[in-house]
Order: C-alpha cells, then sequence, then structure tokens
C-alpha cells in the first residue's frame, strides 16, 4: 500500500519546511518533495514607498543575511538612479558584503551541519547539536562561534550596527570608515585566519567519512551559476552573471544585470510557495542550474587570494574541476571563509579607504533598475520599477535558495532514494534527507530560523490514512 | 486674589508638582512649568508657532476640577496647584501614544526618521512597548512629486505643525487640513499634488518643524532624516526685531 512520510519541520535551517516522502507498496521511495510553507508577500507591500527607502525595507527579509540584501537592493536603486558609485563605497560595500559571507558561512557549516559531520548522520539527534558541541568539542566550537563574530563585528563597526545597519544606501554608504574601526579589523584577521584553518583541519579529519553521502547528496550534473570576473577570480558583488555547464564551460553570460529575464524564467509549483528558477533557454525543468559557494568556485578560475587558492587547489585535485555533489558545498564554504577574510584585509589596505567620499547624489534617471549580487547562498536578484515621482510600482526578487529550488528537490529525492526504506523506518535515514537540504545552506524566509529547537514529527501513513509509524524528535 | 505677597500684576505664584512657583501673568502652565525645568510632554505644540492643543499629551490635573487640562492651552491663575505626573495621566499619555501609532503605518525600523523622530522618543519616554489598540493598516498615500521633499500621510499624527508655520513663518499657507476625525489629511493648496502647489515657496520649513518621517527630504534613506527647528524661535525674534 502506497505510503507518505511527511517531515515537518525541517531543521537547522534558516526557516520553515517540510519534506514529503511518497513510498510505493513495497517501501521504496516513488517521490519526495520539499516544501516551503511560508508566505512573505515582499513584492506586494513595498508598492507604493519611495526608492531610496527600498534597502532599509528589503534587508528587513532577513535577519541572517540582510546585508546581502541590502547590497542587491542598492545596486538595483543605483542603477534606477544611473550613478557611478566613489570607489571607496564599492570597496567598503565589498567588506560588509564579504563579512556577511564569513559569519553565514560560519553559522551555516560550525552551527548548522557540523554536528552531523562530526558525530555521524546516524547518531543521537538530542545531542546533534552546537550545544553539545561546545561541550565535546570546545576548541571547534568556539572557532565557528568566533569567525561568526568576525564577522558580524565587521558588520557592526562599518554599518553602526550588527543586524539591519541602514548604512548602505542608493549611491553608496552613508558614512566612511574611521580609521581606529579598520585598525580593529586588521588587528583580527590573523586569529580569523587561525580558526578557519583549523576549521578545515577538522573538515579534512572527517570528510572521508561520508563517501555514500558525497555520492548521493544531490549528486547529479547540472548547469551553476554566479558573478563572475573577466580575470576568472572570485566574484560577489559585481562582475556579470555568468551559467556555466556541469563542465564548467561557459554556456551564457550576461552583458548587463537587467538581461537577466531573458535567461532566468521562474515556474510555479503547487506543493510549495518557493518558486523555480530555470535557465530559460533550456525551458522547464531542463534548465536546472545551482548557486551559491560550490558554484561560484566551479565558475572562477581561481580565488585571488593565496591562502584561499592553495585549498582551492587541494579541492580540484580531489574533487575536479567541477565536482557535482552538493555534499561539497560544504568545503567550498570553508574556501569562501578563508578567501573572505584574506579579501577584506586587502580591501583594507587599499590606500583610499578611508577617503570620506563615499556616496554619490543622484535622482532616478531611469524607472527601471536590477542589481545583481552574490549572497552567501548564491546569486540574489533585486528588479525594481518606479512610476515618475519615484514611488516602487513593482518589485521582483529571486533568492538565492529559490535558484537551488529544482536542484534541491531533485536532492531531496535522490537522497531518500538511496537511504529511505519505508519497511523499517530510522531517524538517521531522515536525518540524511535533511542533510542534503543543509548542505545548500537553504534561507526560506529569510527571516526566522530554528536551530534544532522545532520539534520534528516523522509520520508513515497509508493510503486510507491509517498511521503505520511516528518518529518524533524534541 | 488669597492677599499674595508675591503677586502682582505682572506675576503669579502658583504651584506644579509640589513646586511654589512664580511666573509673569499671562503665561500657559505649559511655558510656566517649562520656564522652571518641569517637562510636560508634547507633540503638537513648538516654540514660535501658534498653539493647536490637539495632541492632548500635555494634559494636566488642576486641584478643584475633576477635568484634565491641556497645559499648552490653560493659562496659569494666582493660587493654582496643578499636578504634571500621576498614574492617570501616565495612562492616558500612554493611550494617545498608542492610539497615534495605531491610526497610521508609523514603521519605526524602515522609516527615514527612524532615531530622530518626536513620535518614536515619546514612545520610549512614556514606556509604550507594546500597542494594545488593534493596528489599522490605513492604505495611505505618499506625495513625493516635489522636487525637493516629500509627504507621507502613513507617519502623518495631524499635529498641524506645517500648517501653522507655513500659513504663520512663511505666510504662504499652502498646506492645510482637509476632512474630519480619521479622514483627516494634510493638503496642498485645493488637495493638489505638492509639485503643482501655485503658492509654495519650497522654503522646507513645514519638513523641519514635522515631528515625524511625514515631511522629510526627498531622497534620504532609513534613518537619515535629521530635523532641524532651532531656527524657528530665532527666526521670529528676528521679525519681530525688525518690524
Amino acid at each position: 500500500m502506497a505510503q507518505t512520510i511527511t517531515i515537518k519541520g525541517v531543521t537547522r535551517i534558516e526557516g520553515h519546511a517540510q519534506i514529503t516522502i511518497e513510498l510505493n507498496d513495497d517501501g521504496s521511495v516513488r517521490d519526495a518533495q520539499f516544501h516551503v510553507t511560508q508566505f512573505r508577500g515582499f513584492e506586494s507591500f513595498v508598492q507604493g514607498r519611495p526608492l531610496p527607502e527600498m534597502p532599509g525595507i528589503m534587508a528587513r527579509i532577513c535577519g541572517i543575511c540582510p546585508v546581502s540584501h541590502l547590497m542587491a537592493s542598492s545596486k538595483a536603486c543605483d542603477d534606477i538612479l544611473a550613478v557611478e558609485l566613489p570607489p571607496a563605497a564599492v570597496k567598503l560595500r565589498r567588506i560588509m558584503n564579504l563579512a556577511q559571507l564569513v559569519q553565514s558561512h560560519a553559522l551555516s557549516f560550525f552551527h548548522l551541519s557540523s554536528p552531523d559531520l562530526i558525530y555521524g548522520m546516524d547518531s543521537n539527534p538530542a545531542s546533534r547539536n552546537i550545544f553539545n558541541l561546545a561541550a565535546s568539542h570546545p576548541d571547534f566550537a568556539l572557532d565557528g562561534i568566533m569567525l561568526r563574530k568576525f564577522g558580524q563585528e565587521i558588520i557592526g563597526l562599518l554599518g553602526g550596527k550588527k543586524i539591519h545597519p541602514a548604512w548602505v544606501v542608493p549611491g553608496g554608504v552613508s558614512a566612511p570608515l574611521a580609521a581606529p574601526h579598520r585598525d580593529a579589523i586588521l588587528a583580527s584577521i590573523p586569529e580569523a585566519l587561525e580558526r578557519i584553518g583549523r576549521g578545515l583541519d577538522r573538515f579534512h579529519a572527517v570528510q572521508d567519512n561520508y563517501p555514500a553521502e558525497a555520492d548521493a547528496f544531490a549528486n547529479f550534473p547540472t548547469m551553476f551559476a554566479g558573478l563572475s570576473n573577466p580575470d576568472g577570480t572570485l566574484e560577489h558583488y559585481d562582475g556579470t552573471l555568468r551559467f556555466v555547464d556541469e563542465h564548467a564551460r561557459l554556456v551564457a553570460e550576461l552583458s548587463a544585470p537587467r538581461e537577466y529575464p531573458q535567461f532566468i524564467g521562474e515556474a510555479v509549483e503547487d506543493f510549495t510557495f518557493l518558486k523555480f528558477p530555470y535557465f530559460l533557454p533550456r525551458g522547464y525543468p531542463g534548465g536546472i542550474y545551482r548557486v551559491g559557494p560550490l558554484a561560484r568556485l566551479v565558475i572562477a578560475e581561481r580565488c585571488g587570494t593565496p591562502l584561499a587558492d592553495r585549498e582551492l587547489g587541494l579541492f580540484r585535485s580531489r574533487l575536479g574541476r567541477a565536482p557535482q555533489s552538493s555534499f561539497h558545498y560544504h568545503w567550498a564554504r570553508l574556501i569562501e571563509i578563508l578567501y573572505g577574510i584574506e579579501m577584506i584585509r586587502r580591501l583594507l589596505e587599499e590606500p583610499d579607504i578611508l577617503s570620506d567620499h563615499v556616496r554619490a547624489r543622484a535622482r532616478p534617471n531611469r524607472f527601471e533598475g536590477v542589481g545583481i549580487s552574490e549572497a552567501p547562498r548564491g546569486t540574489l536578484i533585486h528588479h525594481y520599477k518606479i512610476d515618475r515621482n519615484g514611488l516602487m510600482t513593482w518589485a521582483n526578487m529571486i533568492i538565492a535558495t529559490g535558484h537551488n529550488n529544482l536542484a534541491m528537490n531533485r536532492g531531496v529525492r535522490q537522497v531518500a532514494e538511496r537511504f529511505v526504506d519505508g519497511r523499517k523506518l530510522r531517524e538517521g535515514m531522515l536525518n540524511r534527507v535533511e542533510a542534503v537540504i543543509r548542505c545548500f545552506d537553504p534561507c526560506l524566509s529569510c527571516s526566522t530560523h530554528a536551530l534544532g529547537t522545532m520539534p520534528l514529527r516523522i509520520t508513515l501513513q497509508g493510503a486510507d490514512g491509517e498511521v503505520y509509524d511516528v518518529l518524533t524528535r524534541n | 486674589m488669597n492677599g499674595g505677597k508675591h503677586a502682582t500684576a505682572e506675576s503669579i505664584t502658583l504651584t506644579i508638582d509640589q513646586n511654589a512657583i512664580s511666573c509673569r501673568n499671562g503665561l500657559s502652565v505649559l511655558e510656566a512649568a517649562r520656564e522652571h525645568g518641569i517637562d510636560i510632554p508634547t507633540l503638537c505644540w513648538l516654540e514660535g508657532l501658534t498653539l493647536w492643543g490637539g495632541c492632548r499629551l500635555c494634559m494636566v490635573e488642576i486641584e478643584g476640577s475633576p477635568r484634565l487640562f491641556a497645559a499648552c492651552a490653560t493659562q496659569c491663575t494666582e493660587g493654582m496647584v496643578i499636578h504634571t505626573q500621576s498614574p492617570r495621566l501616565h495612562r492616558y499619555r500612554r493611550t494617545i501614544v498608542e492610539m497615534l501609532l495605531a491610526e497610521r503605518n508609523h514603521v519605526c525600523s524602515v522609516c527615514v526618521s527612524n532615531g530622530h523622530c518626536e513620535l518614536q522618543a515619546m514612545a520610549q519616554r512614556l514606556g509604550v512597548d507594546h500597542v494594545h489598540l488593534p493596528y489599522r493598516f490605513p492604505r495611505l498615500s505618499v506625495d513625493n512629486s516635489h522636487d525637493f521633499f516629500r509627504l507621507d500621510h502613513n507617519r502623518c499624527i495631524l499635529c498641524t505643525r506645517c500648517v501653522r508655520v507655513c500659513a504663520e513663518i512663511e505666510g504662504a499657507h499652502t498646506k492645510d487640513v482637509k476632512g474630519r476625525g480619521i479622514q483627516a489629511a494634510i493638503i496642498h493648496d485645493l488637495d493638489q499634488p505638492w509639485v503643482e502647489s501655485q503658492t509654495c515657496t519650497s522654503c522646507g520649513k513645514c519638513v523641519n518643524v514635522c515631528p515625524t518621517g511625514a515631511l522629510t527630504h526627498r531622497g534620504t534613506a532609513i534613518g537619515e532624516m535629521i530635523k532641524k527647528h532651532e531656527f524657528l524661535p530665532y527666526l521670529k525674534l528676528m521679525r519681530e526685531v525688525h518690524q
């Protein structure tokens, strides 16, 4: 008899979601779906608001990655103002974006995903969390917490506060960087590099314990998308949006952000509030692509900073030029933390970084603008239209998690097929189904997040509604 | 009246919050209190403008009467015994601020006046950490038509400072109030978009006296709008000197 397993309240991710696994009569997996169960409505309620308010309002989408929305939103506003930003403003925005990258990646890896890797996928779920990690591996947990603090402190020093700083504004930033703040950040860099070095060592020690997971965690050929630099280095703030195939060969490159609707379509399915962006020329769902740290490392020829490039060399020597398993997002994330710290130092050492010319003033000079930046989770697109008075008439956002939606759904199905056996249900099987989602580090609402505290209830139900088995986790 | 030894034609004595004070005859309770360092909360009152008495935050208790009096609109009289602080007054003032917050869309976190807003500061001062009334969430417009300034009806508390400064100080009387009660709204001339006003001189006084993020400079982002209304008493004084 056909059965359905529902994982209601997927834990250790940013936001609310559930997973449904449908079983055949023999207990094998027939299908699996990833549902995002919350609806936000930002694109509607910004209508009628003045354009300069957009970065501040849009940043409220998320408490984890508000800086990413500040970047994409401000860039969309810059496009409408048609201004060229002062060089120091661009550098300061880049520093904040990288700080955001470091803190978010640290949260994703150390706080949310590492318990699976350190303790094992089948370990006791009650102890599979950051708190237990702090007890059993205090140095490792502390490194994660302090790396997150490193990023958050930089955001706070630049923007005045760590969450939702109003400092990034259309045309630049609202205040220059003070010399003592620059010096404080520079002084904290060596320690941050040590911490990520130890984190990488720990990851290398455990990464080979999961060959089955590396083989089945959303391991299929897809395209990758992300920002790119002409010189082939890693890019998170500017550059051109590029699509590459599963062999890292160029498929398409946008010459301007406003071209994205020619390349990205958005499909809607009735089982989730999250749309399914796809590469338009290849249709739906054939135009599946992935974004985020793994995609960025596939697209870039090199990182552009020495320590990160050395680690990228190791990454490629072991996994090839374009690894297809999403399990490797974890390693990519750690490499990006390393890159972020190195790059922050490089930008802070620029001679004009303390310049007080950090804002270009202009009025709207276009009715439409698009901003693209790389959030920790991947490419983030904000697209706005205004009326002749400068009031918002329309907005569209494609967030990183959306780009990965097709891949996450296919990944959930792949993991379920490999690990879930309906005849003898075990918690560890379902944890793997969640763990593949964690690889993508989805930010579902971008507003709420759970830290292993949401109750998880898995029900094994027959087609006639009879409950065969229930697993609960609190 | 009481044969008081301090009372003269020019000065009177009264008691505010157990402090015996003497002040010039003709002052309002609010002015007398502030002269003696006793702060009574206000939102619609502004030094340099005529009084309006609309916000009711300055309500005080006067012994001998069961009703409350607006301190800004009540003239001091000899021997008055006034209380500016009491549980009842606190409750009323908090309720007034809660009603202001619930009436329109005051979203501090994404307001251009965040951190520099008199309504926000008043709410903090009075300890308004919750609004116990249901928010109305009205659909109100933003007039962004003017080259320099913006009127956001969502943030307006109808204190009429802008109307008064425009009529009394600038002499243009571009702004006024239309409608009654909950339908009331600030208008320009004959309820036209601001840019079409024939009388507006674009002086910006209205923006600087506005206590909230309702009137702002165009192009300001979240938390960037800082008002300066210290010019007002100075401007008024200079005019009197030259007249």
